[in-house]
């Protein structure tokens, strides 16, 4: 089965902007989807999985490309 | 069975809002932190934009602590909200723009409307009576308690002993023999609970968690507020205060002038929005011009921007000046001496 996947541009934003918007998208998700959040902020690759991990969601990678990252996110999909 | 009681931790990520949360945990309450982002928060932002500081390990404290404390963490963004507690705060600054006491009502006073749409019982601070002398006097948390319209579901458990007893403890959700008397500016009891609890490691940000209590943040937004005629600001507008350098040459613009490549490239993304400058024969910063500068009025900023570049014992130095809608035009002037930048333009 393939999972429904959401996109989040949070590009430009600081530190917990990113963490904000992705804690409101995935507010509206449900449980097994996947949010793919860009970012250019480097705290977010930090931010972003510890809002995960004491949530209950879970990253699938981290990926960085000239200056900006990409993270995939499976909602409820972490140990809580 | 009883009823599982649930409680909101205020989480700045600091060590006293930690144990204040943690206290309660001991008690059995079910706790959730929860965070406000006013856009002036210290957290991370610098960080986040000077490159020099990112080989520095970057972490938000309030997530940390929530993830130390194994709770969830909710933050809210009331940037638009917040604005009239800066703007006009009904008690006023403390030492510089910062609305301490207001402050601490409207964020208690949103927690109020988080726990009535959650279904939760009472708010928890880390507020410790006399250790703020502004927002943590008897007088003025009694302010809070009342302005707030949190009335007795606020308890504060590092001094609970020290004030009268709220819901929580009438109710025995949670016993206040537990609770805790603190009270002064002294962080040794603090310290101590830490270690009881096993927390070794915790921020202690000095001068606090949010730049207006800092003079120079201050002092360049009252500028900023004054070359306007208002104090409305956009979240851009106190973002850009804590990048650069900012001089104010002229009574209706000022330069913001980014001190290395990190800020030169967080500059970069407000060219849409400003009139911006960068040296072109030599290698220098990215400066935006900030108010109703005229064409007159280029030579002066592109010879103010070329003294902060490695042009500027040079004779001349070649700028790119860049219109918000997309023109450009080079300029060649000559940098300003040392003593040409005159330190009372400097904000």
């Amino acid at each position: 089965m393939v999972s429904v996947r959401q996109q989040l541009d949070a590009r430009h934003l600081l530190c917990p902007l990113p963490v904000i918007r992705v804690q409101d998208r995935i507010g509206r998700m449900a449980r097994g989807e996947q949010l793919e959040v860009f970012c250019t902020d480097p705290g977010a690759a930090s931010d972003v999985p510890a809002w995960c991990r004491i949530n209950g969601h879970r990253v699938i990678w981290i990926r960085e490309r000239e200056g900006e990252l990409a993270i995939l996110i499976e909602v409820g999909g972490g140990e809580r | 069975m009883s009823e599982q009681r649930k409680a909101l931790a205020l989480i700045s990520g600091g060590l006293d809002s930690m144990l204040a949360a943690r206290v309660v945990m001991e008690q059995g309450i079910h706790v959730e932190g929860v965070n406000f982002y006013t856009g002036f928060c210290v957290e991370g932002h610098t960080h986040a934009i000077r490159k020099r500081d990112r080989a520095r390990p970057k972490r938000n404290n309030a997530l940390w602590v929530a993830e130390q404390l194994g709770i969830r963490l909710h933050i809210v963004d009331v940037t638009e909200q917040y604005k009239g507690v800066v703007i006009n705060p009904r008690y006023g600054y403390g030492a510089n723009l910062n609305p301490c006491l207001d402050c601490k009502c409207f964020m208690v006073g949103k927690a109020v409307e988080w726990i009535e749409a959650h279904g939760f019982d009472f708010i928890i601070t880390g507020e410790v009576v006399g250790q703020r002398p502004m927002s943590q006097r008897r007088d003025t948390m009694r302010t809070v308690v009342r302005e707030s319209g949190a009335g007795d579901r606020l308890l504060r458990p590092l001094c609970a002993k020290n004030l009268p007893p709220t819901l929580p403890e009438r109710e025995g959700w949670v016993d206040r023999d537990q609770l805790y008397g603190f009270s002064g500016r002294s962080r040794k009891p603090q310290m101590a609970l830490a270690e009881r609890f096993g927390l070794s490691d915790y921020a202690q940000p000095a001068g606090g968690c949010c730049f207006l209590t800092d003079e120079a943040y201050s002092r360049k937004l009252a500028d900023l507020w004054q070359a306007r005629g208002s104090r409305e600001y956009e979240l851009d507008d106190i973002m850009l205060l804590k990048v650069g350098r900012h001089l104010r040459p002229r009574p209706h613009f000022k330069l913001i002038i980014g001190r290395e490549e990190g800020e030169n490239n967080f500059l970069q993304g407000f060219r849409h929005r400003f009139i911006q400058l960068r040296t072109v024969s030599h290698p220098g910063p990215l400066a935006l011009i900030d108010g109703e500068a005229g064409e007159e009025d280029w030579e002066l900023a592109a010879r103010i921007t070329a003294r902060f570049s490695s042009g500027r014992n040079a004779e001349q130095v070649e700028l790119r000046v860049e219109e918000p809608q997309g023109a450009q035009r080079l300029l060649r002037v000559a940098p300003m001496s040392a003593e040409e930048v005159l330190p009372e333009w400097y904000l």
